[in-house]
């Protein structure tokens, strides 16, 4: 059970938090001119790394925020968190 | 009757005595004992059979291991437990405990018979036999294999005991109050660190605390006394917190834990009452100090099952620690130095006993006390069987081949009462790998040790590996001040004296002259896997462990295999020829010791297993006889019988009122979202089909939802309240999804965009009120409104008051009807549905539930999302395409809808459907297909919504039928158990397809 530290309320449990998948995903600007091949890639590719991973999660029953998670996978440490619009953190690749 | 407790011991109140029923029998304890120990001291080791061949099983260890000693405690219907270890159960007075997997009774039992035809139940037995015939399956082995299956009975009826949870944060978590872990927690605890230390036994001090051996002294005292000394010390640390009787179950992420409080279990029946049964702990320790020790492991030789062989150890922990001896003439057949304290413990006591070890020789202070006390020992010998079907009489042993894979020499015959064997000790590991801990495998004693400590996570004593007591305690110590970061000098001068273990030799599989196949060599006691099982599970191809485990179910029963997993292990290795610790574990799974469900789910039954929504009228339904339907967490009014009506009836009357006259809904339950912002209707443009900029103020219109793939996600009416103020409605079910929904895209895609959403549907409470007659009775309510078509047309909105209370009144509907919804503050939303109904009473204004609803709106062909839509359908699909802008450029979801999935014409779409039978109703979710020959049947679709239309008088249905968009007119058949409905695709729209209700 993770101890997840909300960038706007602090460190909860997770039973707080819902989990919305990969993080950093744009949705595109201009969605009408894209090929079937290049939406689909936006709307079912996921990478799924075992490792360090980028994840959006939102406090559901808190405060309502979105914001992302930088974890590693293989022991699901928490390595950073960080809010909606901010730049990754660099040292994670 | 016999008497076996020979000893006087601390822990035993021979003062208290305890009166228990063993399978129908009295007996007595005292206070202090565990049921296990209390039956040795009546000669008792038969206690119950084995689940496959039934055997005769005894007691075998004195802890969590136990596999055999599991018994059905009380025969109450709600509050009997079966599986219950006797060797932790507590004995209290009135105890009713007896014994499982037998009939009619543990001596003479019927299921016995199995042991004589186990040569016909291999492992895997029910996988190879019960394959055919195929029909036999469902009425014959079926019904056997459950009849024959299950240990124990579960109770019957709802438990009536009281559980608790509790929520606590800790610095240090020390698990196991062993030497290692009281050393660890008090080191911790007077280093200003909050600490808890559990153990699951009455009280602290592991196997050191009845350690009474003259070689084994710390300080100068016995290794007991020092201990108990240490246990005084730390009751004083106010930093710590010390739970007994209290086991951790689960180690999860985060050093988040679950530990089990044991708080009623020890006490008779009347001292139970109205007390807490069981607490569940949800621990957050910054840091987990793993002190859970370690579990002797039994060996493998033939026929080593027989009541009356306990582990060495047990023997050990009865005489010293109960004063119970398990034997008068007992063999020890040991493989390491622990044996030989037990040994010489009895010996002390006066016991008659000898040792058959494994080893060649062997040298330490232990066994040269034993030599010199003159206890015989057997070096290099075996034991090759047993004999004695109720209790072990006797054993033959032979000597070991120079390289200990066969047997040489003649049998000697020994005769006993008792055998304890010890095969070494397997550290508890549990804890550190359920943490995600890995581990590595030590080739000198084969043991699987914690490969790494963490940052947050620690594991000392002998579940790291370290066994002998200088090296326990200097090794605790040295890691905990790393571990913590203090400097705590207290052991500094400790000085430790005990013996040292020099030689080693295991043996997973013992050789025997007796081939395999005829032996009875046990490894999984409770699910009676052999070695022969192993074995063969190999000889069939099985490789891996997970594999094995499985087809043989070692390690599958109630014990988890905690006495079992390292000799099948071993044994694997050994036959495939790799090393033991390249094959790994099995997964160590939570909870460690089985959890009862009423702790898991503590106060959370009954009326509070689930949040229930109300809305304000609730109180007029339930006095109005509502029958309730649960949508998401709300109770809503399905239908309300009157005088004695059924449901089709209720719904009937309720749908022809609607039509006819007036009928209200308590629509209050609908999700509504306030949106604000001047960004506002460029929100509702993207989130939407359709378009929204040019909504005039006052104005509502009806907005399909879509996911990024394309699906109907949601629908509602939304009404704009003023330039920048919408209010959204979504259904029921869907609102905080579609709120989390749209607070996704607004925060992570636009956050461009000034838009403010908030959840108001607990805010206002709503009555629609539908039907020909409704405009009048709006008219009363509000007289000062203008209720004309031309001031408050169809899909538009106003405000009025109600006896000055605002109302919101929207003019929209669902059922086809000339409808108004009434919104008004949730505190007043009981005043306003009586009122309406006071106003209604002349036009009579009929309440209608929920299935009213559905079938209104099916004649007018509107779907439900989560109905007539299952997360596959587009707008298209559903003939909604007059939804969709072509001219927005971008909304959720479009780009979606011209994939060359969803352009296919050959998706399945929603159509209507007539019965040929006018009378005959389909059944939701029914198949439908076009040809009941052909093989296999083509499945066409399913049915969706199905009613009996009482305004049409005939029945209706919705159905989603591949390519159904170009079907109108074709005859199709829905296929039923005893005979096929026939039925033509139809319109969508059954009634009043051009509107004229709406505006009657």
């Amino acid at each position: 059970m993770f101890l997840i530290n909300c960038p706007f309320c602090g460190e909860r449990d997770q039973s707080e938090f819902s989990s919305g998948g990969e993080a950093h995903i744009v949705r595109p600007k201009q969605p009408t001119e894209l090929s079937d091949d290049e939406w689909a890639e936006y709307l079912f590719m996921r990478k799924n790394i075992k490792g360090i991973q980028f994840e959006r999660w939102n406090h559901v029953h808190g405060c309502r925020k979105w914001f992302n998670v930088v974890r590693d996978t293989s022991n699901d440490k928490i390595l950073s968190v960080y809010k909606m619009g901010e730049k990754p953190p660099v040292n994670y690749k | 009757m016999p008497n076996y407790r020979i000893n006087k011991t601390e822990y035993i109140d021979e003062t208290k005595r305890v009166s228990f029923k063993y399978d129908g029998k009295t007996y007595f304890g005292y206070e202090g004992d565990t049921l296990a120990s209390a039956l040795l001291a009546n000669g008792i080791h038969l206690v119950g059979r084995s689940f496959k061949y039934h055997r005769p099983r005894g007691i075998v260890s004195c802890g969590a291991e136990e596999p055999n000693a599991i018994c059905q405690i009380g025969s109450k219907k709600d509050l009997t437990e079966p599986n219950v270890r006797a060797t932790e159960l507590e004995l209290y007075e009135g105890l009713e405990a007896s014994s499982q997997n037998c009939w009619p009774n543990v001596k003479f039992d019927i299921g016995g018979i199995n042991n004589f035809i186990s040569p016909l139940i291999p492992a895997g037995f029910y996988y190879k036999t019960f394959m055919w015939p195929k029909s036999f399956w469902k009425k014959v082995y079926e019904p056997l294999i459950r009849l024959s299956a299950g240990l124990g009975k579960s109770p019957t009826e709802p438990d009536p005991d009281i559980y608790d949870h509790k929520h606590v944060h800790y610095d240090v978590l020390v698990i196991g109050g062993g030497v290692s872990g009281i050393i660890a927690a008090k080191m911790a605890a007077k280093n200003n660190l909050k600490t808890l230390l559990v153990d699951d036994k009455k009280i602290l001090g592991g196997s050191t605390i009845y350690q009474n051996n003259e070689n084994i002294k710390i300080d100068d005292k016995l290794s007991s006394e020092w201990l108990k000394n240490e246990i005084q010390e730390i009751k004083k640390l106010s930093n710590l917190t010390i739970k007994t009787r209290t086991s951790i179950a689960a180690y999860h992420g985060y050093n988040f834990l679950l530990a089990k409080e044991n708080l009623t279990d020890h006490l008779p029946e009347e001292k139970k009452k109205n007390k807490i049964r069981q607490r569940l702990w949800k621990i957050r320790a910054k840091k987990v100090v793993i002190s859970t020790g370690s579990i002797e492991r039994p060996l493998v030789f033939n026929n080593n099952d027989r009541p009356g062989i306990l582990l060495s150890n047990s023997i050990n922990k009865y005489l010293d620690y109960y004063g119970v001896t398990c034997g008068e003439n007992i063999i020890l057949f040991t493989n390491n130095d622990s044996a030989y304290e037990t040994s010489i413990s009895l010996h002390k006591k006066g016991i008659k006993n000898l040792i058959i070890d494994l080893r060649k020789s062997a040298s330490s202070e232990l066994i040269k006390q034993a030599e010199s006390l003159g206890i015989k020992i057997y070096f290099n010998h075996v034991v090759t069987n047993t004999f004695g079907y109720r209790k072990i009489n006797s054993l033959e042993i032979m000597k070991l081949s120079e390289d200990g894979n066969t047997t040489v020499g003649d049998k000697i015959k020994l005769s006993c009462d008792c055998l304890g064997m010890s095969g070494g000790w397997t550290p508890m590991v549990h804890m550190h790998t359920q943490s995600g801990g890995k581990l590595d495998f030590r080739d000198d004693d084969q043991v699987f040790l914690p490969k790494e400590n963490s940052e947050d996570q620690i594991s000392v004593g002998s579940c790291n590996g370290d066994f002998d007591l200088e090296n326990i305690i200097d090794k605790t110590v040295n890691k905990i001040n790393k571990f913590l970061y203090i400097n705590n000098q207290d052991y500094k001068d400790t000085k430790i004296i005990c013996s040292k273990e020099n030689d080693k030799r295991n043996i997973w599989l013992l050789p025997n002259k007796i081939p395999l196949g005829k032996t009875k060599c046990f490894i999984d006691f409770q699910n009676d896997s052999t070695a022969k099982d192993i074995k063969l599970a190999l000889k069939e191809g099985f490789r891996s462990i997970e594999h094995v485990k499985r087809y043989t179910t070692t390690g599958m029963a109630t014990d988890q295999g905690k006495l079992s997993n390292m000799h099948a292990l071993g044994i694997i290795a050994d036959t495939a020829g790799v090393k033991m610790g390249s094959l790994g574990t099995t997964t160590f799974r939570p909870p460690f010791t089985p959890l009862t469900f009423g702790t898991l789910v503590g106060r959370n039954v009954g009326k509070f297993f689930e949040v229930v929504r109300k809305t304000s009228m609730h109180e007029w339904h339930v006095e109005n006889n509502a029958e309730f339907e649960n949508v998401g967490q709300w109770k809503r009014p399905w239908y309300y019988p009157k005088n004695g009506e059924n449901m089709h009836d209720a719904v009937q009357r309720e749908s022809k009122a609607a039509r006819d006259s007036a009928g209200i809904l308590d629509a209050s339950t609908l999700g509504k979202i306030d949106i604000q912002g001047t960004d506002a209707s460029e929100f509702l443009n993207r989130v939407y089909t359709n378009a929204w900029s040019k909504l005039a103020i006052g104005k509502c219109r009806y907005g399909l939802m879509l996911n990024e793939d394309g699906m109907v996600y949601d629908d509602g009416v939304t009404t704009r309240i003023s330039e920048n103020h919408y209010l959204m409605t979504t259904t029921t079910g869907g609102a905080s999804n579609v709120l989390s929904k749209l607070e996704d895209y607004l925060q992570t895609e636009w956050p461009e965009l000034d838009v403010y959403l908030t959840s108001v549907t607990d805010h206002y409470s709503t009555a629609s009120i539908c039907g020909p007659n409704s405009k009048k009775i709006l008219n009363k309510l509000f007289p000062n409104l203008d209720l004309s078509d031309e001031n408050f047309p169809h899909m538009s909105f106003k405000e009025d008051k109600l006896k000055n209370i605002n109302c919101r009144i929207m003019r929209i509907s669902f059922t086809g009807e000339l409808s108004y919804e009434i919104n008004i503050e949730s505190k007043y939303g009981h005043s306003l549905w009586k009122m309406c109904l006071e106003a209604g009473k002349e036009f009579n204004l009929t309440p209608y539930g929920t299935e009213t609803m559905h079938l209104l709106r099916a004649e007018k062909g509107f779907i439900i999302v989560g109905q007539d839509t299952d997360g596959t359908m587009t707008p298209s699909d559903l003939q909604m395409d007059w939804i969709v802008s072509k001219k927005k450029y971008d909304f959720i979801g479009k780009r979606s809808l011209y994939r060359s999935d969803t352009i296919r014409e050959d998706r399945k779409q929603l159509v209507g459907l007539l019965t040929d039978d006018p009378k005959e109703i389909l059944e939701e979710g029914a198949q439908i297909v076009s040809d009941v020959k052909s093989k296999p049947i083509d499945m066409l679709g399913h049915v969706t919504s199905s009613y009996f239309s009482p305004n049409l008088n005939k029945s209706i249905a919705l159905a989603v039928v591949r390519s159904g968009k170009t079907m109108k007119g074709q005859k199709l058949i829905i296929p039923m158990e005893n005979k096929n409905i026939n039925v033509t695709v139809s319109d969508t729209i059954f009634l009043d397809k051009e509107n004229k209700r709406l505006n009657a």
